[in-house]
């Protein structure tokens, strides 16, 4: 295998314009399958989930799921497109064991949505992404390649295939080229399939979980000379499966193509395979034309003609998207563009806002979740939702703070308590005994000891150095292990040392 | 005339995976070639004031709702499989010697 050679990422786009384009694919929630009412679940045992229809025995017969018309045309209105009054399945034939049929029912030349966009923010600007088209296609089955070193296709000597997945509702939405995004490329790619994912949740149609293939993402880069018009030659990034490999790959991709143009060669329009591990591509089949998949008209499926008033209704129905909400946050929050992003790019402001309706006030939801909880995620390498604190918790842990029970040590603990396992916020401060000193009297006792054992601060202080008492303050905080309301055993200190401020 | 061959049902038999014999060959070509004329018969009646159509059958919108079926069973399902692998169908060799 030839090396590949990288141009540096400045010098690649001081010299080369790139232009995206994203297909992505969502796999629709629905109980059943898209033609079939086999069941949909992710992870059962193979070849369980499969019927005559998803497995092409003869005779069989497809019949549409309106769930998912119903689902992709919803998708389509949240992506503000046009919702076509009449159009029909096609078959996109193909040779590959991975569909029984020979072919995989899909949408051609009639996708059901056309023509919208998705606004993405991408540092503090908004990128508007035209989206080509956005049609509704079954999945394929899932192949095992079996006797290559790697457990890859190449150098396989047989593949054993699983068809539950085969015939599941696959939505396919393509974006526009997207040209102009210079030097922000990789992140305005990341933001369009984070924001794109944000959607499919907002609207229930898809768990869009991109380590199950739930949303899977091809990521399409060319790069044009500065000042060219002419778009080059793209090649189709398949594999990224997950928001930072979309970012990497693009990242990658640029630099190599750019220096392959520099050193005069060309651009080869190929599949090419993403290395989560190395966050490279390698290149994969070339990428058949259009016209080999022979598509044609369904005959097994008659046309889809969706009432007008039906899909005036769905679009009504819509939910709050994503974008609006965050809007509607931010100004119930009070929070800066640059914390709402930030909260944004953390996946926090779900959390945030369930913390708020457990109770908390804002600043005090975001500080935990972005501040302790964030560090934490990071630490164990885990999204920040998948920690195993509630919102409700930390809601009564913010609770317990503002009434005084704990300071923000104790509270870190507390969380701390909580993330380990050992409870709910109660039960970590009761078995930890991680209550403030609130009782004078064993709090005046301890500091009685410190100022004893202090003798020329106390000293100082009573002779009008009232800055020393912070060093009597920490005595007691240390004494109580961190226990004792840090106010209260200041004002407690110099009322005993006979001093006022 | 005939226009089908016998190599090509053999060729359109092994694709199928059917097995024929030599006299089935010949006996096929013939019907599908009486098949094929048929089917020619349509290019006469096609003119250009009939618009193209996909579908026999006036319909639009024919729908089932979401709801789950009863699957095969795992060995229902492979039972017609030339080769099984660990509960799934086992296929040869997907990319051809130059990949």
């Amino acid at each position: 295998m030839s090396t590949t050679t990288f141009m540096p990422y400045d010098e690649a786009l001081a010299r080369f314009e790139p232009v995206l384009g994203l297909e992505t694919h969502v796999e629709l929630g629905t109980a059943s399958k898209m033609f079939c009412g086999c069941p949909t679940a992710f992870g059962a045992p193979p070849n369980t989930q499969v019927c005559p229809v998803c497995l092409a025995l003869p005779g069989s017969l497809p019949v549409a799921n309106a769930t998912a018309i119903e689902s992709t045309i919803r998708i389509g209105l949240a992506l503000n497109c046009s919702i076509a009054e009449w159009c029909r399945f096609a078959r996109k034939n193909y040779f590959y064991p991975d569909m029984p049929k020979n072919y995989q029912i899909s949408q051609y030349d009639e996708p059901l949505c056309v023509d919208g966009y998705l606004d993405v923010e991408v540092e503090g600007t908004t990128v508007r992404i035209g989206i080509e088209r956005v049609h509704l296609e079954e999945d394929t089955g899932k192949s095992t390649h079996v006797g290559g070193s790697t457990g890859r296709i190449q150098g396989a000597d047989h593949s054993i295939v699983d068809y539950n997945r085969a015939g599941i509702p696959l939505v396919e939405i393509v974006t526009k080229p997207i040209p102009g995004t210079d030097r922000l490329a990789p992140e305005v790619a990341r933001a369009y399939v984070t924001e794109l994912r944000e959607l499919m949740r907002t609207l229930g149609v898809s768990d869009v979980r991109m380590e199950e293939g739930s949303l899977r993402c091809d990521v399409n880069v060319s790069l044009m000379p500065r000042g060219s018009a002419e778009w080059g030659t793209r090649t189709e990034t398949k594999n990224v499966n997950s928001l930072r490999s979309v970012e990497r790959s693009v990242r990658s991709e640029i630099e190599r193509q750019a220096a392959i143009l520099a050193d005069g060669g060309r651009i080869i329009q190929e599949t090419r395979h993403f290395h989560e591990d190395t966050g490279f591509t390698t290149s994969g089949r070339s990428k058949e034309e259009a016209q080999d998949y022979r598509y044609f008209p369904e005959p097994d499926l008659v046309p889809i003609a969706p009432d007008p008033a039906w899909v005036a209704g769905l679009k009504a129905g819509l939910p709050e998207l994503p974008s609006v909400r965050r809007k509607r946050l931010q100004a119930e929050w009070g929070v800066s563009d640059l914390d709402m992003a930030a909260m944004h790019n953390a996946d926090a402001i779900g959390l945030v806002e369930a913390t708020v309706a457990a109770g908390a006030p804002a600043a005090d939801a975001r500080k935990w979740w972005m501040g302790e909880l964030a560090r934490r995620a990071n630490e164990g390498g885990v999204a920040l939702a998948e920690l195993p604190i509630t919102p409700a918790q930390v809601a009564r842990v913010t609770e317990l703070v503002a009434s005084g029970a704990l300071n923000d040590k104790l509270a870190r603990q507390v969380l701390e308590g909580v993330l380990a396992g050992e409870g709910a916020p109660d039960e970590v401060v009761a078995a930890r005994g991680l209550q403030i000193v609130n009782d004078e009297g064993a709090l005046s006792a301890i500091i009685d000891e410190v100022i004893a054992a202090n003798a020329d601060a106390a000293e100082k202080i009573r002779g009008g150095k009232i800055a020393a008492v912070g060093a009597l303050v920490g005595g007691v905080m240390k004494a109580s292990r961190g226990k004792a309301d840090a106010g209260r055993a200041r004002a407690l200190i110099l009322e005993k040392l006979g001093v006022s401020e | 005339m005939s226009v089908i061959t016998r190599e090509e049902v053999a060729h359109l038999a092994r694709l199928s995976r059917l097995a024929l014999a030599d006299e089935e060959l010949d006996h096929f070509a013939a019907q599908l070639d009486q098949i094929v004329g048929a089917v020619a018969r349509v290019a006469e009646v096609a003119t250009a004031d009939i618009p193209p159509s996909s579908h026999a059958l006036p319909l639009e919108n024919v729908f089932r709702p979401d709801e789950v079926r009863p699957s095969l069973t795992p060995d229902q399902a492979l039972s017609g499989a030339p080769a099984v692998e660990d509960d799934r169908f086992r296929v040869p060799r997907i990319l051809g010697e130059e990949a």
